[in-house]
C-alpha cells in the first residue's frame, strides 16, 4: 500500500469521525473543539492534495483565528439545553425532508456529467520548488482581480454592518482618553495653598 | 514511492527533528537559569547559586523535582480534555521550528510558504491555554482562558500585518529566502527600513507568549496562575516548556525577518550558524529584561494597545511601504529587487 494512501485514510476516518463528535456531543465547547479537529484534518487532506497554500490558510484563518472566537463565544454562554430539544420530535419529519433534499441534490450534482472523471483528470503532480502560493497570487490579482475586489468590498461591507448592529452607546460608560491623560499638566490637577501652621508656635 | 522508502525517509526525518529538539529544550533549560539570573542580577541579588557551579545545575535539579511530582486531575474536570491541555500547546510551539533556516543550508523543511507556516503554528498554541481553562473547571483557569483568547486575537492581527510588510520587501514566503534579500551591510536587514513593523512585531510577539507585562492570562496576583492553576508536576512543566520554546521561536523569526538571519553584521567575518544563535540570545535578553522592568499591562490598556495603537501603525507604514515600492524609492524596492 502507498504510504500517502495509508496517511489519508488515518486522516479521513478522524475527519469523519470528528465530524460526527461535532453533531452528536451535547457539549457545545466539545462540540467547537470537535470542530477544531475537523478543520484540521482537512487541512491535511488538502496538504495531501499538493495545495498547500489553501491548507495552511484554513489552519491559520478557521482554527487560528475563527475557531477561538468562537469557542470564546461559546465558552461564555450559558447555554440551557434541555429547551433547545423540546421540539425534537415535532420538528424531526421537516429536518428529514430537507436532509432528504440535500442528498438527492448532492447525488444529482455529483453523479453529473460536469463532475466526471473525464472532465477531471487527474492533476499534474507539480515538483517540490513549485510555487503554488505565487500562482494563486498570480490568478487572483490578474485574471480575477474583479472579483476578487467585490468580495473585498462585500466583506467591508459586512464589517460595518456587523459592528453597526452590535454598537451600543451607553452615555453613562466611564471610560479613559489615554491623550488627554497624557497631556496633563500640574496645574490642571495641583492647587497649593500657603496658610498658617496650626497653633501658636511662630 | 514504496511503504519502505516512505518509512525510510519517516526515521531520517525523525532524527533530523531530534537534532533540533533536543538542543530547544536544553536552550529551554538554561533560557530558564538566565531570566533567574537576569532578572537576580537587575535586582541586585544573586539568583540560584547553589546546585552546582554559580547555580548551573538548577535547571536540572527544577527538571527532576517538577517529573517526580504528583499530576493531580481535579475531581470534576475535564479528564481527557485537562490532561491533553498541556500537549496541544506544547505540540505547535515545537512543530514551528520546522521551517526556521538556521543557515544558508541548515533547514529541517525548505517550504515555499514558511512564513505563513510559522504564523498558522504559532496561532494554533492558545488553544492549550482555553482547554486548559475550560477543563481545569475553576473560575480563575477560566478568566485566564478567557483573557488569553482575546488577547491572542488582538495581537494576531498585528502581528500578521507586521510580516505582510515584511513579505512585500523581500518578495516571499520562504524564510531562507526573507534571509536572503536583506544580503549586504546590517543596514540592509529589514529593521531599518521597517522599524515600525520591527517594534510592533517583537511587541505582539511578547503579547502573543504571554510574557510579561502582558501575562494577563497567568496574572498571579489577580487570578492566582490563571489557566494552569490546577495543574501540577509535569503537566504543569509542559505549559512552562512551550512558554519559553515560544519565547525563543519569536526571538528567532524577528531575527530571521528583521535583524538578517545568518548573515553577519560585520563585513569581514563570514555568515554562519552562530550568528543566528548570537542574535537570537539577543533579543531573547529583551524578553527577560521586559519581564524585570514593566509592571503588568492592565487589561483594558492591552486591549487598546492592540487594536487602536498597534493596527493602525501597521496599516499606515504597509501604504508608505507599497507607495515606495511602488515609485522604486529605495531602501524598500532595492531590496525586493534583490530577489
Amino acid at each position: 500500500m502507498d504510504f500517502k494512501l495509508f496517511v489519508f485514510w488515518i486522516f479521513s476516518l478522524v475527519l469523519i469521525g470528528a465530524a460526527v463528535g461535532v453533531i452528536t456531543t451535547r457539549n457545545p465547547v466539545q462540540a467547537a473543539l470537535f470542530l477544531v479537529l475537523a478543520f484540521f484534518n482537512s487541512a491535511i487532506i488538502w496538504m495531501l492534495l499538493e495545495a498547500e497554500f489553501l491548507s495552511i490558510t484554513l489552519v491559520l484563518v478557521y482554527v487560528g483565528a475563527v475557531m477561538v472566537l468562537f469557542l470564546f463565544v461559546v465558552m461564555m454562554l450559558d447555554i440551557n439545553l434541555s429547551p433547545l430539544r423540546e421540539g425534537f420530535s415535532r420538528y424531526l419529519p421537516l429536518g428529514a425532508l430537507i436532509v432528504g433534499a440535500i442528498v438527492v441534490q448532492m447525488v444529482f450534482l455529483l453523479r453529473a456529467k460536469s463532475f466526471s472523471a473525464e472532465k477531471f483528470p487527474v492533476p499534474v503532480p507539480r515538483g517540490a520548488d513549485y510555487n503554488n502560493t505565487r500562482e494563486l497570487g498570480m490568478a487572483m490579482y490578474t485574471d480575477y482581480l474583479f472579483q476578487f475586489e467585490v468580495a473585498a468590498v462585500i466583506l467591508l461591507v459586512a464589517i460595518i454592518a456587523a459592528i453597526a448592529l452590535t454598537m451600543r452607546r451607553r452615555p453613562d460608560t466611564k471610560y479613559q482618553r489615554p491623550s488627554e491623560q497624557v497631556q496633563v499638566t500640574k496645574e490642571d490637577r495641583l492647587r497649593i495653598v500657603s496658610m498658617d501652621s496650626e497653633g501658636g508656635a511662630k | 514511492m514504496g511503504f519502505l522508502d516512505s518509512l525510510l525517509l519517516l526515521i531520517v526525518t525523525v532524527l533530523k527533528v531530534l537534532l533540533i529538539i533536543v538542543p530547544l529544550l536544553l536552550t529551554v533549560a538554561y533560557l530558564t537559569y538566565a531570566e533567574r539570573k537576569v532578572i537576580g542580577a537587575i535586582q541586585v541579588r544573586k539568583g540560584p547559586n547553589r546546585v552546582g557551579w554559580h547555580g548551573l545545575l538548577q535547571p536540572i535539579a527544577d527538571v527532576l523535582k517538577l517529573l517526580t511530582k504528583e499530576v493531580l486531575v481535579p475531581t470534576n474536570s475535564h479528564r481527557f480534555l485537562f490532561l491533553i491541555a498541556p500537549i496541544l500547546s506544547l505540540a505547535p510551539a515545537f512543530a514551528a521550528w520546522a521551517v526556521i533556516p538556521f543557515s544558508d543550508t541548515a533547514v529541517l523543511a525548505d517550504v515555499n510558504a514558511g512564513l505563513l507556516y510559522v504564523l498558522a503554528l504559532t496561532s494554533l498554541g492558545v488553544y492549550g491555554v482555553i482547554v486548559a481553562g475550560w477543563a481545569s473547571n475553576s473560575k480563575y483557569a477560566f478568566l485566564g482562558a478567557m483573557r488569553s483568547a482575546a488577547q491572542i486575537v488582538a495581537y494576531e492581527i498585528a502581528m500578521g500585518f507586521a510580516l505582510v510588510g515584511v513579505l512585500m520587501v523581500s518578495g516571499s514566503l520562504n524564510l531562507g529566502d526573507i534571509v536572503r534579500a536583506q544580503e549586504g551591510n546590517i543596514f540592509h536587514w529589514f529593521w531599518l527600513p521597517l522599524f515600525p513593523l520591527f517594534i510592533v512585531y517583537f511587541i505582539s510577539g511578547v503579547a502573543e507568549t504571554n510574557r510579561a507585562p502582558f501575562d494577563v492570562a497567568e496574572g498571579e496576583s489577580e487570578i492566582v496562575a490563571g489557566f494552569h492553576v490546577d495543574y501540577s508536576g509535569m503537566a504543569f512543566a509542559l505549559f512552562f516548556l512551550a512558554e519559553y520554546a515560544n519565547m525563543i521561536m519569536i526571538a528567532a523569526l524577528a531575527v530571521i525577518m528583521f535583524l538578517g538571519g545568518w548573515l553577519s553584521p560585520i563585513p569581514f567575518i563570514p555568515d554562519g550558524m552562530g550568528w543566528f544563535f548570537a542574535k537570537t540570545a539577543f533579543m531573547l535578553f529583551f524578553f527577560l529584561w521586559f519581564r524585570a522592568t514593566f509592571p503588568r499591562y492592565r487589561y483594558d490598556q492591552i486591549m487598546r494597545l492592540g487594536w487602536k495603537v498597534f493596527i493602525p501603525v501597521t496599516i499606515l507604514w504597509l501604504t508608505v511601504e507599497a507607495v515606495a515600492i511602488l515609485l522604486e524609492i529605495e531602501p524598500w524596492f532595492a531590496i525586493r529587487d534583490a530577489i
